[in-house]
């Protein structure tokens, strides 16, 4: 009895939804899925934790403030210390905002990048679409890390350069969905009519068929901020990051050396960079979901 | 009533469009030459495949490239040729001067944008108008074309509508900016049949209003009948038949379009009586391949077919007034 009234006030539920806008919907589709939602928690926190962190934590992450390899809990550092004796817990509060910061422009690099490349080839077609291809298959091939690899020993291993670095060798994927999603809703009748009725070209990419196109590129998104995440660690780890500015996987990376006798120096920096990382792949699944009319039946 | 002779507004002269095919190029539209005065009603007849929908978008210059590509032939709005006009032109005439509705009101309208925000977008594109009084256009335009409460369904998606109120919209961003020629590529195919009455009836309505021409492309003959003054019977990308409805629609000559009409179902005053069979059209439309063959591309599905009908082609032939008819054995007598 109980589940049927819970069927039929889910029945009436949906009759209402239809009468909304397809986001809102999706929004709702999105808050009812509970991992999502706790992702979309967990990933609030750090965000709220790396934004507020350094005006509460205020102890320098750069200066050496006590003993190296101090054990966690020890000496009053909750994280100990690392090899020259700078406040670990400074360290993770700090590096935070980097490491997101360097995650998120380098995913809005790599959509601009892939959706204008997938725009432009799944709109125009013919020689443009060969062209683009051919140079996403070209960036594809490429090992990816090895590339970025050289591009930052080449021009430094400053914040910028790593940012452009996992950018540019990241955005394939998206120009691949981009395309894919533009050469399908180029034949929509209302490409057509808008067409007939005189928008130009670039008009029915940016106005007409983007906004049709992007719930996949959304995720695409979503899930490339986390893997762009665990590029920069990887990138710190081999030592290639910016060794001024205090990152999660720049913390990782300095202190690789002594990993086998202070573990916890590379594990905890890392346990952070894993938590963000499953919370966004959290949050893309549950946008996926959300915003995949053909998983929406479920 | 428009004059004939009286310089016509929309004319075809010789049309060819042809597509890329495996098998070489093949002409989709095969030296067509159709008028169109201001304010007349021009039906376009057909089955599936036979061109009618390609001279529409070739009018709007909007045929598909690649495959397809103008191989000769012209097509003059006002005295001004669109097959060499630019690009950028060509964009200022659509939807202005000349706009289209299509078949599927239920995908023809954007789903991420409201109503009111895409009659009010062709508005602001063509007429300079702010945001605002592109607004207000639209939602008269709405009520223009009986839409109840214009004001509040102007700020609802395409997917909160019926398929007739959807189609009603489409009608008033073709006609937003009071286009000389309304092109309506089967604009009732997808709804019932009483919505598909008031599609018409305000389609006629706002013809008289208005003045703008309507090129009406159909394979139903009683929506000719009841919607046009001339008509157009189209087979593989040739005109076969042409000349007023009346005419065409008492005393067809070409086989075609005598297949046409008695494949429509008619009502009878005695529901008792004993209904007339419906007769199919035995065969089907050819393939791309056999478009543009100097040749009856009808004979293999045509009742009088002769050997010349197998090696020579039929060209229009009058007899007597408008009614012309491309056939080698034209039927005289009623249909």
């Amino acid at each position: 009895m109980a589940t049927d009234s819970a069927a039929v006030l889910d029945g009436d539920r949906l009759e209402v939804a239809k009468a909304r806008h397809p986001l809102a919907e999706a929004a709702g589709m999105f808050f009812r899925n509970h991992t999502a939602v706790a992702g979309l928690v967990t990933l609030a926190i750090i965000v709220v934790g790396s934004l507020v962190g350094p005006y509460v934590y205020t102890v320098d992450p750069y200066e050496m403030v006590w003993a190296p390899f101090s054990e966690p809990g020890a000496d009053g550092f909750v994280f100990g210390t690392d090899y020259l004796g700078r406040d670990l817990f400074a360290g993770v509060v700090n590096g935070g905002r980097v490491t997101l910061a360097v995650g998120l422009s380098a995913a809005l690099l790599s959509v601009f990048i892939g959706v204008s490349i997938g725009a432009l080839s799944g709109y125009y077609r013919g020689w443009v679409e060969e062209a683009l291809m051919r140079i996403t298959e070209f960036f594809q091939v490429l090992p990816t890390l090895l590339f970025s690899m050289v591009l930052v020993a080449l021009f430094g291993a400053s914040l910028a350069m790593v940012t452009f670095a996992i950018g540019i060798v990241s955005w394939t994927a998206v120009a691949r969905v981009t395309r894919s999603e533009f050469l399908r809703l180029r034949e929509m009748e209302y490409v057509t009519s808008s067409r007939s009725s005189g928008a130009r070209d670039l008009g029915l990419m940016l106005i007409v068929i983007l906004p049709n196109a992007l719930p996949p590129i959304v995720v695409q998104a979503a899930l490339m901020v986390g893997s762009a995440i665990l590029f920069e660690a990887g990138l710190s780890f081999l030592g290639l990051s910016d060794p001024n500015v205090v990152s999660w996987g720049q913390i990782i990376g300095s202190n690789r050396p002594y990993i086998l006798d202070a573990g916890w120096t590379v594990a905890l920096p890392g346990f952070f960079i894993f938590v963000t990382v499953l919370a966004i792949s959290l949050v893309g699944d549950g946008l996926n979901d959300a915003l995949n009319p053909k998983l929406r039946e479920r | 009533m428009s004059e004939p002779h009286s310089g016509p507004l929309l004319s075809l002269r010789d049309l060819t469009v042809e597509f890329a095919t495996r098998d070489g190029t093949v002409p989709v539209l095969d030296r067509l030459s159709i008028d169109l005065d201001a304010g007349a009603t021009l039906g376009l007849v057909g089955e599936s495949g036979c061109g009618k929908s390609m001279t529409a978008l070739a009018i709007m210059g909007l045929v598909p490239s690649p495959p397809g590509r103008f191989a000769g032939g012209s097509i003059l709005f006002a005295d001004e040729d669109l097959t060499r006009a630019s690009d950028a032109h060509l964009r200022d005439i659509r939807g202005n001067s000349i706009s289209m509705i299509f078949q599927e009101p239920m995908t023809s309208l954007n789903p991420v944008y409201t109503i009111g925000e895409q009659i009010a977008e062709v508005l602001r594109r063509h007429q300079d108008l702010g945001r605002r009084a592109a607004w207000e256009r639209a939602v008269e335009l709405l009520d223009s074309v009986s839409i109840p409460l214009p004001g509040r369904r102007a700020h609802d998606y395409p997917h909160q509508l019926s398929g007739g109120m959807r189609q009603r919209v489409m009608i008033a961003i073709a006609l937003a900016c009071r286009p000389r020629i309304l092109i309506a590529d089967e604009p009732t195919t997808a709804l019932d049949v009483t919505v598909q009455a008031q599609i018409f009836d305000l389609l006629q309505a706002l013809r008289e209003e208005t003045g703008t021409a309507i090129i009406l492309i159909t394979h139903d003959m009683g929506v000719v009948a009841e919607m046009t003054e001339r008509v157009v019977v189209m087979y593989a990308g040739r005109m076969v038949e042409e000349g007023p409805v009346r005419d065409i629609l008492s005393e067809p000559h070409h086989p075609y379009t005598r297949g046409l009409i008695a494949s429509v179902p008619h009502l009878h005053a005695e529901v008792s009586d004993e209904p007339e069979d419906l007769l199919e059209i035995p065969g089907i439309v050819p393939s791309l391949a056999e478009f543009g063959q100097e040749r009856c591309l009808f004979a293999p599905r045509c009742p009088r077919v002769s050997d010349r009908c197998r090696s020579e082609q039929p060209l229009l032939r009058g007899s007597g007034g408008w009614h012309k008819a491309a056939c080698w054995h034209p039927e005289a007598g009623p249909a």
